[in-house]
C-alpha cells in the first residue's frame, strides 16, 4: 500500500508530489496519458498572475499572491524558464475607469505588491503597439511569464528524484474505500493507499463524485483558443497585457512568452466534451477580433500555430482544496490561476497530506533540479568545449529552435523522460517552431527509436494511437 | 580551422552549382557548409524523374541531377561539410557554424552566398481548425519518410494545396499502395505545373478540387477524418462541407525561403517572395553577400536554380577577385498589373555585361498576354504569352545595352 496516490500529473498533481516529497513517503503518481503535463498545464497562457484579479478573501486570490511570491525562487531552485516582465490590465474607456480602480482595490486588499495605475503617457511609453483608444492601465511588476511544460517537468523531475513514482498511461476507472485508505482501481490494475489525492484537472469532479457523493461537484471544460506567433512577433508587447473587461467587452490577453514568441488568446467556451481541444473557425475568429482591442497591429500573419486548451470551471469559481473524506484530498477546481498558483497549491495539499498521514521530514530531501542544458545560452567557449566533451550537442536537430542531438538524448533519459515525439517537443522546443516539427520529425523520431530501443513504426506524437507512420511503402501491394 | 575565400551555406542544388561556376571563375579557396549527411539538398528525396530538361537535355530523377553537380563538386576539389548546421553570419561576413567532428568553429570570408532553399508553410501557419492529431504532413516531410526511408505515412489520404510536392505525392503515396482521396486546392487554380497534373492526378484518377480547403480535423490520436468545403473569397461557403474518412493529411501549401540567417545578419528581404532584395549580380545589400536559388526565390524548375546560382557564383568570384566594374548607375526595377515581383529588385547597367536575366511570378491566371518591359518610357522588351501561371516561373532576358537610359526599369503585362 502506498502512502499516498495523487491521481494527475498536471502541474498540480505535479506541485502536490513534489511538495510531498519532502515528506518519509511511499508516493505514486498516476495518469492516464503517456507523461506529465498532457491536460491543462499545456495548453494555457503560459503566464503568472500577480494575483489582483481574484475575489478578495478567496482561496484562489491566497493562493495566486502566494503562488506568485514563491515562483521567482522556485524556478532558481527548479531551473526552469520564468520572467517577472510585469502585467498590465488596460482600460480602453473613461467609463470603465471605475472597473480599473476596483481592481486595483482588490490586489491591494489580496496583498499584491507594487500595483499601481498609469494614465497614457506612460503607457504609451511602456507598451507602444497599444491601443489608440487606451486611457489607463493598471501596472502589475510583478506579474511573469513561464514555461507550463518547463514548470511542470521540473516538479516531476524533482519529485522522482525525491523518491515519487511515476506511472503513465494509467487511467483510474473507480474508487473505494478500503481499511486504512483507499482502493483505486484503473485499466492497469488495483492499487491502493493510505490517502489519494484528487489532481485530475478536467476530471476532478468524477473522482470527487466517487468519494463523496453526498456533496456532488461538477467541473466545466472550459475552452480556450489560442495563436502563437513566429519569434518576429516577440517583441510586439513586451508586458503581458490584458483589456480590462468593459464598454467593448471582454478582450484576450496578448503576451510575450519566455521562449520568444507572442500568444494570443483565449478564448471562454464552454464544451460538454472534455476532451474537446479542438480548434473551432468561430473561435480562432472570436481571437483575431478581439486580440485588436487592447493591443494595435498585431501580425497575425506571423503565427505558426494555434491550440486549444480546457481549463476546469466549477460554478463558484473558486480553487476546492480539502480532505473531503478522510484520507482523500482534493485539489480539484484548478483553473486559471492555477499554473500560477502551483506552487503554493503544492505546499497546500503537502500539508495536509502529511496532518492526516502524520509524515516525517526527510533529512535527504534534495529541493534543486538542473533542466536541460540550453547550448545556446553558453558564449562561445563554454559550446565549443561542451561539444568537444560531446560532439552531440554539435549537430543540430531542429533548425527552427536550434536545438541539438544532446539536449535530445538528455530529454529521453530523464526521469519522467521524453518517449514521443511532443515528450521531445516539450521538453527540448524540437518542433516548436516556425516550421512546427516539419524538418526535425524524422530525425526525433530516429533518436527516439535508438534510445528507447523500439522500431521506428512504434514512435507517436503523443502517446496511444497516435502513430507517425503506419507501414512500409508497398506493404498492401 | 581553414579559412575559406568563399563559404557557400547550403549544398543543394544552388550551392553546388555556386561552388562550380565561382571555381571555374577562378576562386581557389571555397568551403560549401551542408548541414544534411549528404550533398543534394531536397533533391536527395525527389526520385521521380522529369529533372534537368533544360540544362542536360534528359531527364533524370532528383538524386541523378544532384549527382551531375556533385560530381563537378568532387572533380574541381572543392571543399565541403556535412552535418553541419550555420549557426550565424553576421554582417561582416563572419559565419559561426558547428558539427560533431569540428565543434564549434567560426570563418570570415571575403564573400558568402546564400543558399538555404525554403521550407514548407506548415499546418499551424493556415490556421486549419480542429484537433492537433498525428496523421497530419507536409508533403515534403512525407516524402522524405516515403523515398528516403521507406516509411508509409498513411492508407487513405486527402492532400491540401496543388504545389507541385502535393501533386508528386499524390502520385508517389498511389504507387506506393496508399489509397489518395482527392487534392484540394484554395486557389481557382492549382499552383503546380501543368505537367503535374496531368501525370500525377489525371493518371491515377485523382480529383483535384479547386477553391476548396479543409474547415475541420477530427481524431484526437491519429486523423480520423477532415471536412472539406468550397471556398469563396477565400471563406468556406456554409453549406459545401464534404467529409472525408482519411488516417492522413498532407499540406502542399506554399514554401517559404528559408532567411533566419539572412535576416539575422542584416539582409534587406523581400515582403513579396521573403528572398532577399538583389541587385543584377544577385547580391543583397551586404556587399560580398550573394543570394540564390530557392532562399532568394521559390523556382517552379531545379534548372532555373542551377543558371541562377551559377550566376551568382560568377559574381561572387567577380567581388573576391576585385574584377567588378565599378556600380555606376542604379536603376530600380518596378513591376504592375499582375506581375507580383522581380529579382533583381535593382540593376546595375554597368555591372551587368551583355545581358540581365529577370525573372518573376504573376499573381493569377492570364491569357493572351503579353510581357513587357520598360525602361524609362520606352519598351525595351515584348514577348507575347497565351497563357501565364502562378505556378510557373517567367523568364526575360534583357539585353544591357538597351539599359543605358531612363531611370527605372518597369515589368508589366500587357493585353496581347
Amino acid at each position: 500500500m502506498y502512502d499516498s496516490i495523487i491521481i494527475g500529473a498536471g502541474v498540480s498533481g505535479c506541485a502536490c508530489a513534489r511538495e510531498l516529497s519532502r515528506y518519509s513517503a511511499n508516493i505514486l503518481v498516476v495518469e492516464k496519458e503517456e507523461d506529465v503535463c498532457c491536460g491543462t498545464s499545456k495548453a494555457n497562457s503560459a503566464i503568472v498572475h500577480a494575483g489582483y484579479d481574484a475575489a478578495h478573501g478567496s482561496l484562489m486570490a491566497r493562493l495566486n499572491v502566494e503562488g506568485s511570491r514563491r515562483m521567482p525562487a522556485l524556478a532558481k531552485e527548479l531551473d526552469f524558464a520564468y520572467e517577472q516582465c510585469g502585467s498590465l490590465v488596460v482600460c480602453l474607456s473613461e467609463e470603465d475607469r471605475p472597473a480599473l480602480e476596483k481592481l486595483y482595490e482588490n490586489g491591494v486588499a489580496n496583498g499584491v505588491e507594487g500595483l499601481r495605475i498609469i494614465e497614457r503617457d506612460e503607457l504609451v511609453l511602456m507598451e507602444p503597439n497599444i491601443a489608440d483608444s487606451a486611457v489607463a492601465a493598471l501596472w502589475a511588476p510583478t506579474g511573469g511569464i513561464v514555461c507550463p511544460f518547463g514548470l511542470t517537468f521540473a516538479l516531476a523531475e524533482n519529485a522522482a528524484k525525491n523518491g515519487v513514482a511515476f506511472r503513465f498511461d494509467t487511467k483510474v476507472t473507480g474508487l473505494h474505500p478500503i481499511k486504512g485508505g483507499w482502493a483505486v482501481e484503473t485499466d492497469g490494475g488495483t492499487l491502493e493507499a493510505r490517502c489519494i489525492v484528487n489532481a485530475a484537472g478536467v476530471y476532478a469532479d468524477t473522482l470527487h463524485n466517487l468519494a463523496d457523493a453526498a456533496h456532488p461537484m461538477k467541473i466545466t471544460a472550459r475552452r480556450g483558443d489560442y495563436f502563437l506567433l513566429d519569434h518576429t512577433a516577440g517583441q510586439h508587447v513586451r508586458h503581458t497585457v490584458f483589456q480590462l473587461p468593459g464598454k467593448y467587452g471582454k478582450g484576450v490577453l496578448v503576451t510575450p512568452t519566455v521562449h520568444g514568441n507572442l500568444l494570443v488568446g483565449p478564448t471562454a467556451i464552454d464544451v460538454d466534451d472534455k476532451e474537446a481541444t479542438a480548434t473551432t473557425a468561430a473561435g480562432l475568429d472570436e481571437v483575431r477580433t478581439k486580440s485588436g482591442l487592447a493591443v494595435k497591429d498585431i501580425p497575425l500573419r506571423q503565427t505558426i500555430t494555434s491550440f486549444a486548451g480546457l481549463r476546469a470551471h466549477e460554478a463558484r469559481h473558486d480553487f476546492f482544496i480539502g480532505e473531503i473524506a478522510p484520507g482523500f484530498v482534493d485539489c480539484a477546481a484548478i483553473e486559471s490561476p492555477g499554473l500560477s498558483s502551483a506552487p503554493a497549491i503544492g505546499a497546500m495539499v503537502a500539508g495536509i497530506v502529511r496532518d492526516s498521514l502524520h509524515l516525517k521530514e526527510k533529512a535527504d530531501f534534495d529541493p534543486t533540479r538542473k533542466g536541460i542544458l540550453d547550448p545556446k545560452t553558453l558564449d562561445f567557449a563554454a559550446r565549443a568545449e561542451l561539444i568537444r566533451q560531446n560532439p552531440a550537442y554539435g549537430q543540430i536537430i531542429c533548425r527552427c529552435e536550434s536545438v541539438t542531438e544532446g539536449e535530445i538524448i538528455d530529454a529521453i533519459r530523464r526521469t519522467p523522460g521524453a518517449r514521443s515525439l511532443d515528450g521531445v517537443k516539450r521538453r527540448t522546443r524540437a518542433g516548436m517552431g516556425r516550421c512546427q516539427a516539419g524538418f526535425c520529425s524524422p530525425r526525433v523520431m530516429e533518436i527516439l527509436s535508438r534510445e528507447l530501443g523500439v522500431d521506428q513504426s512504434e514512435i507517436t506524437k503523443s502517446g496511444g494511437g497516435s502513430k507517425i507512420i503506419v507501414g512500409t511503402n508497398k506493404d498492401t501491394l | 580551422m581553414n579559412n575559406a575565400d568563399l563559404v557557400i551555406i547550403g549544398g543543394g542544388p544552388a550551392g553546388l552549382a555556386a561552388a562550380v561556376a565561382a571555381r571555374k571563375s577562378g576562386v581557389q579557396d571555397i568551403l560549401i557548409l551542408e548541414r544534411d549527411n549528404e550533398l543534394g539538398g531536397i533533391l536527395n528525396q525527389c526520385i521521380h524523374n522529369g529533372f534537368g530538361l533544360h540544362t542536360f537535355k534528359e531527364e533524370l530523377t532528383g538524386p541523378e541531377y544532384a549527382a551531375r553537380f556533385i560530381d563537378q563538386v568532387r572533380e574541381l576539389d572543392i571543399a565541403y561539410k556535412l552535418n553541419t548546421m550555420v549557426l550565424d553570419l553576421a554582417a561582416d561576413k563572419t559565419v559561426t557554424a558547428m558539427n560533431k567532428t569540428d565543434g564549434l568553429f567560426q570563418l570570415h570570408p571575403k564573400a558568402v552566398i546564400l543558399a538555404m532553399g525554403c521550407r514548407e508553410r506548415p499546418r499551424g501557419a493556415l490556421n486549419i481548425p480542429g484537433y492537433r492529431p498525428a496523421g497530419i504532413f507536409t508533403a515534403g516531410t512525407a516524402q522524405r519518410l516515403v523515398n528516403m526511408e521507406g516509411y508509409l505515412p498513411g492508407r487513405r489520404v486527402v492532400i491540401l494545396g496543388s504545389g507541385d510536392i502535393g501533386l508528386i505525392m499524390a502520385r508517389r503515396m498511389t504507387l506506393e499502395g496508399a489509397k489518395v482521396l482527392c487534392v484540394a486546392e484554395l486557389m481557382p487554380y492549382s499552383g503546380g505545373l501543368k505537367r503535374n497534373i496531368v501525370q500525377c492526378l489525371d493518371d491515377f484518377g485523382i480529383p483535384l478540387k479547386l477553391s476548396h480547403t479543409v474547415v475541420d480535423i477530427q481524431g484526437k490520436e491519429r486523423v480520423t477524418g477532415i471536412t472539406l468545403a468550397q471556398v469563396e473569397n477565400g471563406r468556406p461557403i456554409p453549406g459545401t462541407e464534404e467529409h472525408y474518412d482519411c488516417d492522413t493529411l498532407l499540406l502542399s501549401c506554399g514554401l517559404l525561403p528559408e532567411n533566419e540567417l539572412s535576416r539575422a545578419a542584416g539582409v534587406e528581404l523581400s515582403p513579396v517572395t521573403g528572398g532577399p532584395a538583389v541587385n543584377e549580380s544577385l547580391e543583397t545589400n551586404l556587399p560580398g553577400v550573394f543570394a540564390a536559388g530557392n532562399v532568394l526565390h521559390v523556382h517552379d524548375l531545379v534548372d532555373y536554380v542551377s543558371e541562377e546560382a551559377a550566376a551568382a557564383g560568377t559574381h561572387a568570384a567577380a567581388f573576391i577577385l576585385g574584377s567588378e566594374p565599378p556600380a555606376g548607375r542604379i536603376l530600380p526595377v518596378h513591376c504592375t498589373n499582375g506581375v507580383r515581383y522581380t529579382v533583381p529588385t535593382t540593376i546595375r547597367p554597368d555591372c551587368a555585361g551583355d545581358t540581365v536575366t529577370l525573372r518573376f511570378r504573376v499573381g493569377g491566371v492570364y491569357k493572351n498576354k503579353k510581357i513587357a518591359v520598360y525602361c524609362g518610357e520606352s519598351c525595351i522588351y515584348s514577348r507575347k504569352r497565351p497563357v501565364l501561371a502562378p505556378g510557373e516561373m517567367e523568364t526575360v532576358r534583357l539585353k544591357a545595352d538597351l539599359l543605358r537610359s531612363g531611370d527605372a526599369v518597369t515589368v508589366t503585362l500587357e493585353e496581347g
